[in-house]
């Protein structure tokens, strides 16, 4: 880190208990610590949340949007692995 | 404005009243002036840091006042020789450290006592003391992690941030003295207060400053309502707007 | 990997195709350049109004008449502030970081909502600002929570949700003051008269002028035309001003019934061009406010930056 820049934070807030975290936005900050506070400032000053995760932008490995047919459309013909592929007889219940 | 008929059960005594006005004087006073920094910050997220925590006091302030009667008449409509605040807050923001300084003092003044006072289940002031001591702790907090920025980051920093505590030390003796209507362990407040404080300037590698805490002058401070010259600059920009239409609602 | 010319044409079929199927634009995905160039203009250009914007009303937060109107106005202009960095995290995605745009707006080289170039005479501005600036906003912004671009019309989400209180703050403000005493009426009036004209501005040129609008339209990113928001505004604006028992100052201002719209008079492009330039009564002020807050702070982001890097090993071992 060289001069004024301070590195980019991804945040993730828990809106409540039970719920995960979600991607909220992102901010800067010199250092983790300071990142978690500008966060709780900035995303949750409507009470938005009961728990956040900041994590340093470059930390992030993404899948390439080049990659998208390999990564995704083989999940696209597996039907059997969604309940509503299976035919169940009428009236058969609990299942 | 009608005058407000505070109904038994919220009118303090004396003493109480004397209490509240001094705890949301400080409120008030620290509130009007971390809003002074909007637009002024040293960077973006400081914009939002500052104004949370001048809304928190600004919260604080409107509860205390209005124990004792009506919070815009309190606010506006007083001299500056009934306000009740330390001098520590009425401080101008001077520079960032300055501001920091200043926070550091206060909040954590302001978490001591609040705990002391939420602890004491028969102080009128327990129930709004342990809702803002959650606030208040926040506020310690964003000071010591910038107290241990500014002491540890560049040479620059580390002198601005020496020279704002030591300027601000010498009001900070005022903050033991005793409050009427409050009955606090003023030697664990003040044992606690300096604990703190050295551990966080210790650690920022600055040096605690070792002038006298109170100033020279014997006629009083901000609790008697003896205040310094940029008070009445600070009131005067605050009131002048209501002040200018008497009775008018807004 | 290098980019041949038939690959980049595939790319653009691809792209066109997503936005033509209303589907959003991610950051990582191709966009032709032209397209991420606009998206960074509009953005820095908001995300610095929203900044810059905080100025004007800053300006009356230490003479708030009342504690509560101060705690609303400091929660307002913090929500400014956060609503430039929801912005400059939105530009960022697209591989602009919130420093060089911030080196444009203070060099001059890149612009804000020229709105924000009038002065704040009275407290009533303050309420007109809310009711009218930030009500022409709105009307601007609610259409972008569609914008073709994700990270955009996500933070435009967030900034419509937070900002529905601005408007209506405003409008309360004024309320009070016009149904307050004959100064403090006669306050909000002035306030109307001054605000209603830069707030038509603000919906940019008429659309035969519009330099930027087709493009923008047909990419999404713009779904209203200039002069079709500036309409809805007026229309959504005559009769709250009804409500409020102030005058529109507009004399040409009436209803058309074949229209089903309200007709109104000329605006003064002249002004607007002369504020755009530079010659609006506050844009010299604001611009060297900004800048000054940016370099008396250059010290305190030096000393974060130097106290994270000389703890960073530290912190590592802390966590490890």
């Amino acid at each position: 880190m060289t001069g004024t820049d301070w590195p980019l934070w991804e945040v993730f807030v828990r809106s409540r208990r039970g719920l995960s975290h979600t991607h909220a936005g992102s901010l800067h900050a010199p250092d983790a610590e300071m990142a978690l506070r500008n966060a709780r400032d900035l995303y949750t000053r409507r009470s938005e949340g009961v728990s956040i995760w900041v994590v340093p932008s470059t930390a992030v490995t993404a899948s390439s949007p080049d990659e998208k047919d390999p990564f995704f459309e083989p999940a696209a013909d597996k039907p059997y692995r969604h309940p509503t592929f299976y035919d169940i007889p009428e009236g058969v219940k609990h299942l | 404005m009608t005058a407000s008929v505070p109904t038994p059960a919220t009118v303090p005594a004396q003493a109480h009243a004397t209490a509240a006005l001094s705890l949301g004087d400080d409120a008030l006073v620290l509130s009007h002036r971390l809003g002074e920094w909007a637009g002024h910050a040293p960077v973006l997220e400081e914009e939002v840091a500052l104004a949370n925590i001048a809304l928190d006091l600004l919260g604080q302030a409107r509860v205390l006042l209005s124990l004792v009667g009506d919070e815009d008449e309190l606010a506006y409509l007083r001299e500056e020789r009934a306000f009740r605040n330390v001098q520590l807050v009425e401080q101008p923001n001077g520079d960032f450290a300055h501001t920091i300084a200043r926070q550091l003092y206060f909040s954590v003044y302001q978490q001591l006592l609040y705990e002391q006072l939420a602890a004491d289940a028969g102080s009128p002031f327990a129930p709004i003391a342990a809702k803002a001591v959650k606030e208040v702790a926040y506020h310690r907090d964003h000071a010591e992690h910038w107290t241990l920025r500014l002491g540890d980051g560049t040479p620059e920093s580390h002198s601005r941030m020496q020279r704002a505590l030591d300027a601000l030390w010498r009001f900070t003796g005022e903050l033991f003295e005793p409050v009427e209507g409050l009955s606090v362990d003023r030697d664990a407040l003040r044992d606690g207060w300096l604990t703190t404080v050295t551990d966080a300037i210790r650690r920022a590698t600055l040096t605690l400053p070792d002038g006298p805490q109170i100033g020279a002058w014997t006629a009083g401070a901000g609790r008697q309502g003896i205040h310094t010259e940029p008070f009445g600059r600070m009131l005067a920009e605050m009131q002048h707007l209501h002040r200018s239409h008497p009775g008018a609602t807004w | 990997m290098t980019t041949t010319a038939p690959e980049t044409g595939a790319l653009e079929a691809v792209f066109e195709a997503a936005v033509a199927a209303d589907e959003r634009i991610e950051p990582r995905d191709w966009m032709p350049d032209a397209y991420r160039a606009t998206l960074v203009r509009q953005i820095a250009q908001h995300a610095h109004s929203e900044i810059i914007g905080m100025q004007p009303e800053a300006n009356w937060i230490t003479r708030a008449p009342s504690l509560r109107r101060k705690a609303i106005l400091m929660a307002k202009v913090q929500d400014e502030a956060g609503h430039g960095l929801y912005l400059y995290s939105a530009a960022e995605t697209l591989g602009t970081g919130r420093d060089e745009l911030l080196d444009k707006l203070h060099a001059g080289r890149q612009r804000y909502s020229s709105i924000f170039n009038y002065p704040t005479l009275t407290w009533a501005d303050v309420g007109a600002i809310g009711w009218l600036v930030d009500g022409a906003a709105i009307t601007n912004q609610v259409p972008l929570c569609r914008c073709s671009y994700g990270p955009y019309a996500r933070a435009m989400v967030r900034i419509c949700k937070e900002e529905s209180f601005h408007q209506r703050q405003g409008y309360e403000l004024l309320l009070a003051l016009s149904r307050g005493t004959e100064a403090q009426h006669a306050m909000a009036q002035d306030a109307v008269n001054r605000w209603w004209w830069p707030s038509l501005m603000m919906f940019g040129p008429p659309d035969d002028e519009s330099a930027h609008s087709s493009q923008s339209m047909a990419w999404k990113i713009k779904r209203h035309s200039n002069d079709e928001l500036r309409q809805r505004f007026v229309d959504i604006c005559v009769p709250q001003a009804e409500s409020l028992g102030l005058t529109l100052p507009d004399p040409d201002l009436r209803w058309n019934e074949e229209r089903g719209h309200h007709d109104f008079g000329a605006i003064d492009w002249d002004e607007f061009h002369e504020v755009l330039r530079g010659n609006g009564p506050c844009n010299e002020q604001r611009i060297t406010q900004r800048r000054r807050a940016h370099e008396e702070g250059a010290w305190v982001r030096e000393a974060a930056a130097a106290y994270a890097t000389k703890h960073a090993a530290e912190h590592g071992e802390a966590t490890a």
